[in-house]
């Protein structure tokens, strides 16, 4: 054939090339997320994951302190936060977190260096202080997101004072243009690199506005969220996917991106932790505005805050699930009056006593893998129906998702895992208790107005599903 | 199927890639040859293969009815039949057959003095369909990354891998591969209306040939692609909208693993703006 003259091949080869420039080589690292076939995956390059892995290291954990010897509150002035710690165990903690923090500025990046350690006249003293509260409460109270992994200064700071990655509400470029600014159309790496709105982190990090785009019937029975909307929410995600280094197809099954049963345990982990990084920023950060300078402040004169990069640094688990914070004790919460060892020995003995009864507790922690569990959010719109609603059929799963008593029903998470719930039992399980709760007044998050005709559930119940997917934690990059 | 009059004039001997005279012979108004027993033989295996498959499975549902490849876990290695063993042995079986169908238009082209543009045609097809099950699994180092033969999860597959590249419609050979399909439909589009309307003229006018085509697109766009052009134009769009589709999935994975909107950063970083 005439057209395959020596130019053609030539020129065809060089476009070839031009575009294989700016890529990869094979084989990547794939990791199955889901049933065969499906997709649901996680692709690694071994060259960016390797650098990956060797920038996420965490740093040796100092040796324990040495037990027993006074408080320091007995012995040291203005100890607030970690005052029932030993003089040792406190000593201990403040080295760490020198090289946690501020490794070449030392303790007086701290402390005022004339006045005394006690000296409060340095803004980041109480800010330390106030970061300090934040690990404890994290590590105490949002064990859904960082389980018992937990978190210590070095998983944000890693040696810098300042964390490397953290957001400011971003006022967009600074171009003139005769076109009203949308928030979107930059190539923005907050968003990685795609033209959706550049800062989802003010609507959704900070305020609390409504992530959920999609509605849950198959005609558009009332959700007036927009394509616009959705933008802000893709934005959103995809600075999620950057920031753990994984891709949509993580929690997500794309088919059904609403739908509980169908998405993956790690989409369960990511609801809190969208709730934690909010309560973090406005419980912890935003109160330090007026304590930090400017040159901890943006350009609209907000503090630097939390997003997800700011501890995931591209890895699904920060410092890909290294347990930093079982070497320090004084970390895992709030310091108990009595000091670590008082409380420890407390503990022990009421776990002596309490360990027949916590039984049934224990499924609590095992990950959501089937449908039946994963409609543990619903529980208690479930738990006021009940009893109301004696049918023997919807009784058995009542009482299954009745052990579940952690997760909370605050949000969109109860309508959608009900819609969702694979059990045809649980299903219309909930849909009776739901106008029930509301009823009793209850659903206080009931998002979407009751639907009076009859609803038609997207899928319907009967179509479209799958057996059930082999669904595993992908294992840590080292161990694999 | 009776034979038409004229037809027996082309019913020629010779032409076979294979087989000599064996097969060289019609049934009805179908040429056979080797490649039309092989297509024969590998169609229907695979087709019996897949009932057997879907008897196996949970659902005679025909949209939820679905061969679905290995686990990643095997690599590249054998599967056991009922987990995604069958996926291979249907894969096999549809390559044989796609790949008979095309040999067999290139025999009877042979037989009848033709050039070979049909099966080169087709065989931009087949490579679509052998980079999405052959090419990229191997790549990739696993069976498991073939799509499942399925009608719904054949879908759910195209779109999950999508998602795993954040946003597909960054990938620059997505982006030609639509704009051929859609160029292609444009053209047939220009070329089939433009041909009944020459074919089917007002009441009383006389029909109409290639200088009315020729004048018509002159008088509307200024040039006209001419009769020949068109069919060079139409089969030029269509073999580049199969051959990028396979670029733009090959790429995706054996050498891309992240979005897609980041890999136009090296646009960002040319010196001129940088």
């Amino acid at each position: 054939m005439k057209i395959l003259n020596r130019k053609t091949v030539i020129l065809a080869a060089l476009g070839a090339s031009a575009i294989l420039t700016g890529c990869e080589a094979p084989p990547p690292e794939t990791i199955q997320n889901g049933y065969r076939g499906l997709q649901m995956q996680t692709n690694y390059n071994p060259k960016l994951l390797k650098e990956s892995l060797e920038a996420n290291v965490p740093p040796e954990a100092i040796p324990p302190a040495a037990e027993g010897g006074p408080l320091a509150k007995d012995v040291y002035k203005n100890v607030q936060v970690l005052g029932g710690l030993t003089v040792n165990e406190f000593n201990r903690l403040m080295v760490a977190l020198t090289n946690w923090v501020a490794p070449e500025e030392g303790c007086y990046y701290c402390h005022v260096n004339d006045a005394g350690f006690e000296e409060d006249g340095i803004y980041t003293k109480i800010a330390s202080r106030k970061m300090l509260q934040m690990t404890q409460d994290t590590n105490a109270n949002w064990k859904d997101h960082v389980a018992d992994t937990g978190i210590t200064c070095y998983t944000c700071h890693r040696g810098n004072p300042v964390p490397e990655y953290v957001w400011v509400t971003d006022p967009g470029p600074g171009q003139p243009t005769a076109l009203a600014p949308k928030g979107q159309n930059i190539a923005s790496s907050t968003v990685a690199y795609a033209s959706l709105p550049y800062d989802p982190f003010t609507p959704f990090l900070l305020q609390d506005n409504e992530i959920r785009i999609i509605g849950d019937t198959a005609l558009p029975q009332g959700n007036r969220r927009s394509i616009k909307q959705a933008e802000w929410t893709y934005g959103l995600m995809m600075h999620m996917s950057d920031a753990l280094g994984v891709n949509c197809t993580y929690c997500h099954n794309s088919r059904s991106f609403y739908s509980w049963d169908q998405s993956t345990p790690q989409r369960t982990t990511a609801w809190y932790a969208l709730r934690h990084v909010r309560e973090l920023n406005n419980d912890w950060v935003v109160p330090l505005t007026d304590v930090l300078p400017d040159s901890r402040k943006g350009p609209l004169g907000d503090v630097y805050k939390v997003y997800c990069t700011t501890c995931h640094q591209g890895a699904y688990k920060p410092l890909y699930g290294a347990p930093m914070v079982k070497d320090y004790p004084s970390l895992q919460g709030p310091v108990p009056e009595g000091g670590l060892a008082a409380a420890k020995a407390a503990e022990e003995t009421a776990e002596a006593e309490a360990a027949p009864a916590e039984e049934p507790a224990s499924a609590e922690a095992a990950p959501a893998e089937e449908a039946t569990e994963e409609a543990a959010p619903t529980e208690e719109a479930t738990q006021e129906a009940a009893p109301a609603d004696a049918a023997p059929a919807t009784e058995e799963a009542t009482e299954e998702a009745a052990p579940k008593d952690a997760a909370p029903a605050e949000d969109a998470a109860p309508a959608e895992a009900a819609a969702a719930a694979t059990d045809e039992q649980a299903e219309a399980q909930a849909e009776e208790s739901a106008p029930a709760a509301e009823a009793q007044g209850k659903a206080k998050a009931q998002q979407q107005p009751q639907q009076h005709p009859p609803r038609l559930q997207y899928p319907p119940p009967s179509m479209m599903r799958y057996p059930p997917a082999p669904l595993q934690y992908p294992p840590a990059p080292q161990t694999r | 199927m009776a034979m038409l009059s004229f037809e027996k004039k082309y019913r020629v001997r010779g032409g076979t890639l294979l087989g000599g005279d064996l097969f060289d012979f019609w049934v009805g108004p179908f040429y056979v040859g080797f490649f039309g027993v092989s297509t024969i033989f590998f169609a229907t295996l695979g087709t019996l293969l897949i009932i057997w498959g879907a008897a196996m499975g949970p659902t005679w549902n025909p949209w939820q009815i679905s061969i679905a490849p290995p686990d990643l876990s095997y690599g590249l290695n054998m599967a056991p039949l009922t987990e995604g063993g069958l996926w291979q042995f249907i894969t096999f079986c549809a390559i044989g057959a796609f790949v008979s169908w095309a040999l067999r238009q290139a025999e009877i082209a042979r037989k009848l003095g033709m050039g070979l543009h049909v099966p080169i045609a087709f065989g931009f097809a087949i490579l679509a369909y052998v980079t999405l099950v052959v090419i990229r699994p191997v790549l990739l180092g696993a069976w498991g990354h073939g799509f499942p033969y399925g009608i719904f999860s054949h879908l759910d597959w195209v779109s999950n891998v999508g998602y795993q590249y954040l946003h597909f419609h960054y990938n620059p050979a997505h982006m030609l591969a639509i704009t051929f399909f859609f160029t292609n439909a444009l053209a047939l589009a220009l070329h089939g209306s433009l041909i009944l309307s020459m074919t089917n003229p007002a009441k009383g006018e006389p029909v109409k040939t290639g200088e009315h085509e020729n004048t018509f697109f002159r008088d509307l766009v200024g040039y006209s692609i001419g009769a020949l052009g068109i069919h060079r134009l139409g089969l030029f769009l269509a073999i580049n909208a199969a051959f990028w589709s396979a670029v733009c999935i090959v790429i995706s994975g054996p050498f891309w693993t992240r979005g897609w909107p980041e890999w136009w950063n090296w646009w960002l970083e040319l010196p001129f703006w940088s």
